[in-house]
């Protein structure tokens, strides 16, 4: 098999082996309302780890989406209690300023030449502060289109409900494959990640592809952030804390390489529903601790971070013996 | 081949701070001819590529393309006119797929998307006609350098196509390989391109080139056409031997032979250097000659335990030495001045204090610092006896003048009283006035008994001081001069000898 597969097949690996074995102990966990509730419940992290997936392939990271999220809903919150614009045109509002945000730092990062990490932590600081400017409290959200949108579903065979979110979330990474593998900004990405200087000698508009990654992370932290307030019904300052590092883990239990260059948006779809299996499975158990969860996750994050070394070390290896093969 | 040449460069001129990189050099390419560029380190065969591409603008000189006047601002405008680079670290990137790395920013492209299967028929396409049938979905790591190289070289004729410029693109291949990569490079010189070839390795010039041109301190020295010229001739126009004023009273007279404190025998590493025996008497000049890339560096980088080395031993005055790491040799008493000052010596941002207490202060351990008043004392003794210029010893290094760096790294290994000085072209890049300084520096430092390994380019420097010399020749110790034999000639006869060596390992 070509290498780069590799940690792909083992995430898929991982979670079909994880999924047997909880359906070994509870025959329930198999069923379409499971994986509805599966897709729901995680729709505003997969939307958001999307975004993170492109920023990581690029070779960056992302410390703000959280934040972003957390602002998002409070913005959504307080403009519609506050004004008569239509939810849809608050959210197109929404979006505006996330992506305006993102393509911001990115500019930052490319033009300034500052690490991702030490501007995006900026980013961090600055949408949580803005958020709590705008309000402290958790602010209800009784618009009755929220309860239009949140009565969409697909009823699915065996009784299960793909929510509206839960779609989104599975079209959002619909798109996010095909530009990952079909685009050429899909190819800038990768060729970022390779290494900044050779990309830009084989004609990569570094500046261009820099500041449209960070967009469209800041573009899919707003879109999760409505999905979280359709979720929640509610806008708070404090809610999304930690999610950055949700999908940071996610895009790398997803098979993706931390340093950039190699993966796919798929693997992080994996990603988000291992990390939701293990939750569900403890819910089903009922006697575990959620921090369990945690537990878990760093056990896996320990995994792949070996299984990346080991096949980093095993195709250098390859390399060496094809040489010494014909050399000699 | 036509004899109207397709790329002329006349007068060209480039002048950095401080230093004059190339001096009114005439260059011209015909159409169809491989023309081998040479010199040795800092001859400014670099910064002639580096306007011809436009990564550098030129101070004066034309460059005439097909008769046009041009001017490259930058690789795509070179590019555009058709001069395309390959350089020895190949520039592609190894986690893309080959036919991606061939399209970067071109894919064909089938509503709006990337249409992949017939940018992977196109990739194949390209690549069969250099004779190389690979899956070209497959990433690029996933090949060898050789593949790789061929990789860039199809990109490079793909996207310029008129003049292509190789720069050292055999360094890392092995003899097989670099048959493949000469195989395609007759391929398109037969079908007209004009290829500028770098190398160091004079058997590849003899095998693949026309024409040659050798540069010699941003000074053109010479073009010749291959069938007249002698490898001796060669050796001479890259090494240039003036035969200045020979009133030096040659080191090797001096004296009787000294007693011998370091002792190697088959010491040497794989893929680096041969293994070989060298001794080093106390007050000793034992001087390295050779060609870029023969194994002087090497020998001196596996001596000091950089590359550690996997055979032989290592003796000083009859106890045997681990020279394993940096570490180990430094508390052997071994120094290392390196070639490249700016990112093997100095440490720019620090002051001159503390760049020359560096290496006494790793030797004593962090658990012993110098006292601020030890340091002081150090630091203006050293300034004084190597009359380093600085206005105080606080200045940071990297705004003085590189004999005044030079002098300071010197002032570094000595202030940690070696046993074992090995100093790597130290007299590469200084003004006029330093060199002497810094040679008379060198012959002090033997009458003190300090022993001396010292690798130059600069022949009549080498005469001058060493006792003995070491000639090597495609990484291995060829030949020993003493005594009497020491004089240039015989040194560029000893390099210039064709033994019918093995291209790399």
């Amino acid at each position: 098999m070509k290498s780069r597969y590799l940690p792909l097949a083992a995430t898929t690996a991982i979670f079909l082996i994880a999924y047997a074995l909880c359906y070994a102990q509870f025959p329930a966990m198999l069923s379409t309302r499971v994986i509805g509730n599966l897709l729901t419940d995680n729709a505003f992290l997969g939307i958001a780890a999307v975004g993170m997936t492109f920023v990581i392939l690029s070779g960056g990271i992302d410390l703000s989406i959280g934040s972003v999220i957390a602002f998002t809903t409070v913005f959504i919150a307080v403009v519609l209690a506050n004004s008569s614009m239509h939810p849809l045109a608050v959210f197109a509002l929404a979006l505006v300023i996330t992506t305006l945000f993102g393509a911001t730092m990115g500019a930052i990062i490319h033009y300034l030449e500052m690490p991702p990490f030490i501007v995006t932590l900026a980013g961090m600081f600055l949408a949580r502060g803005m958020a709590f400017v705008l309000s402290t409290d958790s602010i209800p959200i009784a618009h009755e289109f929220y309860s239009v949108l949140q009565s969409l579903y697909w009823r699915m065979p065996g009784g299960g409900r793909l929510t509206l979110i839960g779609g989104l979330m599975l079209l959002v990474f619909l798109i996010g494959m095909v530009l990952a593998h079909r685009t050429r900004f899909g190819a800038n990405v990768y060729a970022l990640g390779g290494g900044v200087a050779t990309a830009r000698l084989m004609g990569v508009s570094v500046g261009h592809t820099t500041i449209c990654i960070y967009a469209l992370s800041g573009l899919l932290a707003g879109l999760s952030g409505i999905v979280f307030s359709l979720y929640t019904t509610a806008g708070y300052s404090l809610a999304a804390v930690g999610v950055e590092l949700d999908a940071i883990a996610a895009v790398v239990i997803g098979g993706t390489l931390l340093t950039g260059g190699s993966g796919f948006v798929a693997g992080t779809l994996l990603g988000i529903l291992i990390m939701g299996l293990i939750q569900t499975y403890i819910i089903f158990d009922g006697t575990l601790s959620s921090w369990w969860t945690k537990i878990v996750i760093g056990v896996l994050l320990f995994v792949f971070i070996f299984l990346q070394k080991g096949i980093l070390w095993a195709t250098s290896r390859n390399a060496a013996a094809l040489e010494n093969a014909h050399g000699r | 081949m036509s004899s109207e040449p397709m790329l002329r460069v006349e007068n060209l001129t480039k002048r950095f701070p401080g230093a004059l990189a190339l001096d009114a050099v005439d260059f011209s390419l015909k159409a169809g001819e491989v023309h081998a560029l040479l010199g040795e380190n800092g001859a400014g065969k670099s910064t002639l590529i580096k306007c011809l591409t436009g990564a550098y603008r030129r101070d004066s000189g034309e460059i005439v393309l097909d008769g046009q006047p041009v001017d490259p601002r930058d690789t795509f405008d070179a590019q555009k006119l058709g001069i395309g680079t390959v350089y020895q670290e190949v520039n592609l990137l190894p986690n893309l797929t080959v036919a991606e790395n061939l399209f970067m920013g071109r894919q064909p492209l089938r509503f709006g998307m990337v249409d992949t299967r017939s940018m992977n028929r196109d990739a194949r396409q390209m690549l069969a006609q250099y004779g190389l049938e690979i899956d070209v979905a497959r990433e690029l790591s996933a090949y060898s350098v050789a593949v790789q190289q061929i990789v860039a070289i199809a990109r490079a004729v793909d996207l310029s196509g008129k003049v292509l410029i190789l720069d050292e693109p055999t360094a890392s291949l092995d003899a097989h390989e670099v048959r493949m990569v000469f195989d395609i490079v007759r391929s398109l010189r037969e079908k007209g391109l004009g290829i500028i070839f770098i190398t160091h390795f004079l058997d590849q010039v003899f095998e693949i080139s026309d024409r040659l041109t050798v540069l010699r301190n941003g000074r053109l020295v010479g073009t010749r056409a291959i069938a007249e010229t002698e490898r001796l001739d060669l050796v001479t126009m890259m090494l240039g031997h003036e035969l200045s004023q020979e009133t030096r009273e040659h080191a090797a007279e001096r004296g009787g032979k000294p007693e011998t404190r370091f002792r190697f025998r088959g010491f040497g590493r794989a893929r680096s250097i041969a293994p070989f025996d060298l001794d080093i008497g106390r007050g000793e000049v034992v001087g390295m000659a050779g060609l870029l890339g023969s194994g002087r560096t090497e020998t001196a980088e596996v001596i000091f335990g950089i590359r550690p080395h996997d055979s032989g031993s290592a003796e000083m005055d009859g106890a045997p030495l681990a020279l394993t790491s940096p570490r180990k040799a430094i508390a052997a008493g071994i120094g290392f001045c390196p070639e490249d000052r700016k990112t093997d010596g100095i440490v720019g941002d620090l002051s001159v204090r503390e760049n020359i207490i560096l290496a006494l202060q790793a030797r004593r351990g962090w658990a012993r610092p110098l006292s601020a008043r030890e340091q002081n004392t150090l630091a203006d003794r050293f300034i004084k006896a190597l009359d380093i210029r600085t206005s105080d010893r606080e200045k940071p290094i990297k705004l003085l003048s590189g004999g005044n760096q030079q002098k300071a790294i010197l002032a570094r290994w000595l202030a940690t009283e070696p046993q074992l000085l090995i100093l790597d072209e130290p007299t590469r890049g200084i003004d006029v006035g330093a060199h002497a300084e810094i040679i008379r520096l060198i012959e002090d430092l033997c009458a003190e008994g300090m022993s001396l390994l010292v690798i130059s380019s600069e022949l009549e420097e080498l005469v001058a001081y060493a006792r003995r010399i070491v000639v090597l020749r495609d990484r291995a110790h060829v030949t020993e001069l003493g005594g009497a034999e020491i004089d240039t000639d015989s040194i560029v006869r000893a390099i210039a000898a064709d033994a019918g060596t093995e291209i790399g390992t």
